[in-house]
């Protein structure tokens, strides 16, 4: 029996209103073993795949969950995702995860990891901190000692070893997802009438929390079906989304981006997904492969530092890339690598012409309506300018 | 008789307590606060003091006529109690009538002064009229203020008397609204010993004859009882700007908690969701605050919120509450900023959302975020005391308690019909505590 | 809120002999900025935490202070204008106002606080310790000076210890980044020797300042580790550490304390010495500078005396038993920046706040939790319930910004430090009588 685009999205939804995580509960039961969760925005998931256990994407509860515990840890001049990750941990909701990794994204998550220490001490965590220095002899190697510590500690936290072997298997797994999630956001890129953000959203998020092999399946079968599925093409505007790599927009926002006459051709959400612009060394050492991927093939994005002035150009060429018309910035209130990284890419595609609009959300955010009016208007003025 | 008064300067309300000596509850008084506090303070005060004299009026009475039964005893100090508030109310309406003629004769005015002065007098004795059916037995009254009920009736009068080329009505209501603002700023002489004679011969020409001496007895008794002020303890958001020595101000917190403790002795937390700020606060057995957070700088989740929400829906603040509990599917809210209220509500209205059921959501939004601060100073222990203007809101309490229960299993939640007087109950104590523990130097005047 | 006068000096009516010098040396400092277009010396921009002044010295490079330029913009009531500046040209109301401050300071022609034109920068040394704003800083300054940037990543001592492999990593990014970059601004070799003497000046300075920090565990406590704690610590944040200047600086002010604890003095306040110690505080935070001395007053007016803080350990935590050692130069520079305060996990800012609120024998601690600055705040509600639990002593909690105006509310402010320390006291006399 086969699936339309839009069951699979359903079933994509279903895992995504989950904050019991099933899938994942499920999986450990069926005998997968452990459950480690990651938050935004990196975090090395072949490694924790290969000590056997199922990298969970942990980016808060969204817009339906009421936070009330996890607002208590939090002053109000700070982002939500935070809030929201602390109450599904004191509420219980986390006790399934064996381990949580937190990657070095901004000093909000930083710190999240020394609370989840104070909260959470019975439980395996541990801070990501990447290098942000990307020569391979000081950078990667830093970074490959990293790698090589968490997997030991992942390993003793599982009870498999993690081998070099095992490693470049779960390598491989990796890249396989890459590359088929880096197919569906060409397939939208190309045809986003087949291939709405609202489902492409929801299959690529999915992969939060069922296993690599079988999100793999989920997002090919949706690019199949999205191939062979006629949908009316729409006299959209293209837009590129930036900002929203660690907390992510409600799906109700999203939907609203869409309606207002908007095709998202690309964005940054869930950039663990495509981090890597090009595949590890498939041979010899593999934690020096991926750390050497890491230093030399990590996508630009606001929690790295860029050795050169060259973010604003990276985002340029992806907009080229994505023969977008312009480029939407929708940050997450209060998340400073992405409000902080603006007036450089502002600056940017001011030079090139580019025409770009601003707004802040939250993951709760729950009006709608100015923002939808917002892009509306920036739809309907980049046509204007495009027939002129 | 020695007494200990307390007085919270609240940013909507001021309110005063007095105690005797053995912290019982001798009387209580409140009045809208305005931009002059000192004002403010002074009126709680001597409205305090007034029901003071009526509690010693009340025992007065009571060893007088100790072989009646206690109905009757209680049926001529209500009838007593009415007269004076109605002598109060008068004394002011003098006043009101005064300073309307007397904004009348600005220049502005002249060309309609012939027509309006008449009209005015007229007015005026409408309201002189009206004002006996306000404090009629069993009467009703919708404010307790001077200016809410005046200020209707006043609306009503002019309307009726007014006329839209001779004396029109938005003028006749300009003039009162001036005059009013100089009434609540002018020290009026509101107090039991100036107008308890001729509310007695009131009374009591109404009342029950045979009663007539023990009654007039026991007011002068009530009048003449010495009332020392040993100290008085000021709170509240104008504090600073009492014209108090430093010792003699307590932050709101520790009065808030230390009142609640005496209203209800096993409190452990208490929340306060006034007007501007929400307070959560943990006490210990003996009522000393061991922890608090207050909202932070902005409004967002206090009563004003329902304030703009009300005005933004054309309802009563008090209307609120009943129509939310008639909600059966509540909308989600998850925004509440004040600024952002009106916004949301009309986008939720345009969407064809139920008035009761945004209202359902706006309520638990509130109080959603007082749990946060409940949770950020140490959660919710048993027993649980709510305070302040929400309290009243029975769809607050009803999400509050939901919440609690969801949160922290059960708890007994107290409500006092008095929480008001919370802040100015504590002050009160500690200024008896003050003098008993002896950490007074001096005893103040 | 009292009227304030834009130009007055917050530190007008202190009168000891140090804090004068103080003055001097800070001076000397932005004159020495100021006249670099006349005598040619290079300039680094870098930050406090995880400041490389000894090394900087060894290559006689000025180094320009973001944070020090911005904080005394905020005394001296010049931050808003810049902040508002830097919000016309785009910068979101919701980041730091540091950032902001120096942003609107250099479109507005990079006018300084003393009032003369700053130097651009050479370089910008991007030592980038426990604060992740830090690197979108610098990522900004360098659009507009347009000059080379040098990247230090100081690992962040997660597990509250330093491996290693961090140090390691650290020496290297100095070893084959930051010295041969060095060499290349200003031409000259790395001359390990002066770098040596620098670190033995700094050490013996770093004695001082903690013999001038750990004094307020007499009582009464001669100083104020807050509101007096940062002007103590200007020079040796800024540019003086490794500088015999630095070093006679903190010997005069360590006998000045002496001498105050012999006489049995309080602490100095702009109204004079404080007599009446009445409490004991710990506080987490920086201060905010916008209203440096109103906020000040909330503490001294009650008696309030702050015995130990954090922010003075932002530099550096040397009451903890950091030396700069010249033994171990590239070393010692490692660990000095993996070491600073912010770079602590939060389990560790726990763990020192709770000894301070022992060793220091404190009535609380108070947090002073600032919008915007992430690495202090994030977390800062639960170090709140974990050091109250650890110490049986009341926490309070306030809100205000580093140099955004708009952000302080006295009134709100004055009334939480008034209701907390009014718990402390009722909890103090219930301790006594119960």
């Amino acid at each position: 029996m086969t699936r339309t685009c839009q069951e699979i999205a359903a079933y994509s939804e279903r895992l995504y209103y989950d904050l019991e995580f099933g899938s994942c509960k499920a999986w450990k039961e069926d005998g997968g073993g452990h459950c480690v969760g990651y938050m935004p925005v990196y975090a090395p998931r072949e490694v924790i795949h290969a000590a056997g256990a199922m990298p969970v994407g942990i980016v808060g509860a969204g817009d339906w969950l009421e936070v009330i515990r996890g607002d208590a840890y939090y002053q109000s001049y700070l982002c939500h995702i935070p809030r929201s990750t602390v109450d599904l941990a004191v509420t219980g909701r986390l006790e399934f995860l064996d381990g949580m990794l937190f990657p070095s994204t901004c000093d909000v998550i930083r710190n999240l990891s020394g609370m989840w220490q104070m909260l959470r001490p019975e439980t395996y965590s541990r801070y990501v901190d990447v290098p942000q220095n990307f020569d391979p002899e000081i950078g990667g190697r830093f970074w490959e000692h990293e790698l090589r510590e968490l997997a030991r500690e992942l390993g003793e936290v599982t009870g498999t070893e993690v081998t070099d072997a095992r490693l470049r298997a779960s390598i491989k797994l990796f890249d396989e997802n890459r590359a088929v999630v880096n197919e569906m956001y060409a397939l939208r890129r190309d045809q986003p009438h087949r291939a709405p953000t609202s489902e492409v959203y929801l299959v690529l998020r999915a992969g939060n929390v069922v296993d690599v092999e079988t999100h793999t399946a989920l997002v090919r079968e949706y690019i199949d079906t999205a191939k062979a599925t006629d949908r009316p093409d729409m006299d959209n505007s293209r837009v590129v989304i930036v900002g929203t790599f660690c907390e992510q927009p409600p799906l109700g926002l999203i939907k609203s981006i869409e309606r207002s006459g908007c095709f998202v051709v690309d964005d940054d959400m869930l950039l663990v997904s495509r981090w890597f612009t090009a595949d590890p060394a498939p041979d010899g050492d593999p934690f020096g492969a991926l750390a050497r991927a890491f230093v030399d093939h990590t996508v630009p994005t606001a929690v790295m530092y860029s050795p050169t002035s060259g973010r604003g150009k990276a985002l340029v060429e992806r907009v080229r890339r994505a023969r977008a018309e312009g480029v939407i910035f929708a940050a997450p209130s209060f998340c400073v690598p992405a409000l902080l990284d603006q007036p450089m890419l502002v600056a940017e595609l001011d030079r090139e012409g580019i025409p770009y609009t601003a707004f802040k959300y939250s993951e709760n955010t729950g009006q709608f309506g100015p923002i939808r009016e917002q892009t509306g208007t920036f739809a309907d003025t980049m046509k204007l300018w495009s027939a002129a | 008789m020695k007494c200990f008064v307390g007085i919270d300067l609240g940013s909507t309300t001021s309110k005063a307590v007095v105690l005797d000596e053995d912290g019982r509850i001798l009387g209580r008084g409140i009045t809208n606060s305005r931009s002059n506090y000192e004002l403010a303070s002074a009126v709680a005060r001597t409205e305090a003091y007034v029901t003071s004299r009526f509690t010693i009026f009340g025992r007065e009475l009571d060893e007088r006529l100790a072989s009646h039964p206690s109905s009757d005893r209680e049926r001529v100090a209500e009838a007593l109690r009415r007269s004076f508030r109605l002598q109060q109310y008068l004394r002011q309406l003098d006043t009101l009538e005064a300073f309307v003629h007397e904004e009348l004769e600005n220049r502005r005015y002249a060309s309609v002064r012939d027509e309006a002065a008449p009209r005015l007098v007229t007015v005026l004795a409408q309201l002189r009229d009206v004002a006996t059916r306000h404090f009629a037995a069993g009467a009703k009254r919708k404010s307790d203020f001077f200016r809410d009920l005046a200020g209707a009736d006043f609306q009503e009068a002019a309307e009726e008397h007014s006329d839209p080329i001779l004396a029109p009505f938005g003028m006749l209501v300009s003039l009162y609204d001036k005059a009013i603002l100089r009434v609540e700023n002018e020290q009026l002489e509101l107090g039991f010993e100036a107008n308890i004679g001729p509310a007695l011969e009131r009374a009591l020409d109404e009342g029950d004859v045979g009663l007539r001496d023990p009654a007039r007895l026991a007011a002068e008794a009530a009048a003449a009882a010495p009332l020392d002020e040993v100290r008085a303890v000021g709170t509240g958001y104008g504090r600073a700007r009492l014209p108090f020595p430093r010792d003699q101000i307590r932050s709101e917190i520790l009065c808030h908690g230390l009142g609640a403790h005496a209203m209800f002795p096993n409190t452990r937390t208490v929340l306060d969701i006034g007007g501007q700020d929400t307070k959560a606060i943990q006490v210990d057995s003996a009522g000393i605050v061991t922890g608090f957070q207050m909202n932070d700088r902005c409004a967002a989740g206090c009563g004003r919120y329902l304030g703009y929400i009300a005005d933004e829906m054309n309802l009563g603040l008090h209307e609120l509450g009943p129509l939310a509990q008639k909600s059966t599917r509540r909308v989600r809210i998850s925004s509440t900023c004040t600024v952002f209220a009106g916004a949301e509500l009309r986008e939720r209205l345009a969407l064809g959302e139920r008035r009761e059921d945004i209202l359902a959501g706006l309520h638990r939004s509130i109080v959603l975020r007082a749990m946060s601060l409940l949770a950020r100073s140490g959660g919710v222990d048993d027993e649980f005391t709510f305070t302040g203007g929400v309290a009243n809101n029975a769809a607050a309490v009803d999400a509050l308690r939901a919440l609690v229960a969801e949160n922290y299993g059960e708890r007994t939640l107290n409500i006092s019909p008095d929480s008001i007087y919370t802040g100015a109950l504590g002050a009160a104590l500690f200024a008896l505590r003050d003098v008993q523990h002896g950490s007074l130097v001096e005893v103040a005047a | 809120m009292a009227p304030r006068r834009p130009d007055v000096d917050p530190t007008a009516a202190v009168k000891d002999r140090s804090m004068q010098r103080q003055k001097e040396l800070i001076a000397s400092y932005y004159d020495r900025l100021a006249a670099v277009p006349e005598t040619g010396e290079k300039t680094v921009a870098t930050f406090v935490p995880g400041n490389l002044t000894e090394l900087l010295l060894s290559f006689d490079i000025v180094p320009i202070l973001p944070e020090i330029n911005a904080l005394q913009s905020g005394m001296r009531q010049k931050s808003a204008g810049y902040i508002n500046e830097a919000e016309r040209m785009g910068h979101s109301e919701d980041v730091c106002t540091y950032v902001k401050c120096d942003v609107g300071m250099l479109a507005g022609g990079n006018i300084g606080p003393t009032g003369k034109i700053l130097p651009a920068a050479d370089m910008l040394l991007l030592s980038y310790t426990g604060c992740f704003t830090f690197m979108k800083w610098f990522e900004l300054l360098r659009e507009e000076y347009k000059c080379p940037t040098v990247f230090l990543q100081t690992p962040y001592q997660a597990r509250g210890e330093v491996t290693p492999e961090m140090r390691q990593y650290m020496i290297e990014q100095l070893k084959k980044v930051v010295i041969p970059s060095l060499e290349q601004l200003t031409g000259k070799k790395f001359d390990i020797d002066r770098l040596r003497e620098a670190l033995t000046l700094s050490a013996r300075a770093e004695d001082d300042l903690v013999a001038v920090l750990e004094s307020a565990k007499h009582r009464p406590s001669p100083i104020d580790s807050y509101f007096g704690g940062v002007y103590y610590i200007g020079p040796i944040f800024t540019a003086f550490r490794g500088t015999q200047e630095g070093c006679d600086y903190y010997a005069m002010l360590r006998k000045e304390v002496e001498q105050r604890i012999a006489d049995g003095r309080g602490p100095t306040t702009p109204e004079g010495d404080l007599e009446d110690e009445r409490f004991r505080l710990v506080v987490e935070g920086p201060p905010n500078w916008t209203n440096f001395r109103e906020f000040w007053k909330m503490f001294y007016d009650e008696g309030a005396v702050v015995v130990a803080s954090t922010y003075t350990k932002v530099g550096g935590l040397y009451d903890r038993g950091f030396r700069h050692d010249p033994s171990d130069p590239l070393g010692t520079l490692a660990d000095y920046c993996l070491g600073c305060y912010t770079n602590l996990s939060l389990p560790k800012r726990v763990e020192l706040l709770s000894d301070y609120v022992n060793e220091y024998e404190a009535d609380g601690f108070l947090i002073n939790s600032v919008k915007s600055c992430a690495s202090f705040s994030a977390g800062q509600l639960l170090i709140l319930r974990e050091v109250e639990e650890r110490t049986g002593r009341a926490g309070g909690f306030i809100e205000s910004d580093l140099v955004d105006p708009r952000y302080f509310s006295g009134a709100n402010i004055k009334n939480r430090i008034e209701s907390y320390l009014q718990m402390v006291d009722q909890k103090r006399s219930a301790g006594v009588t119960s």
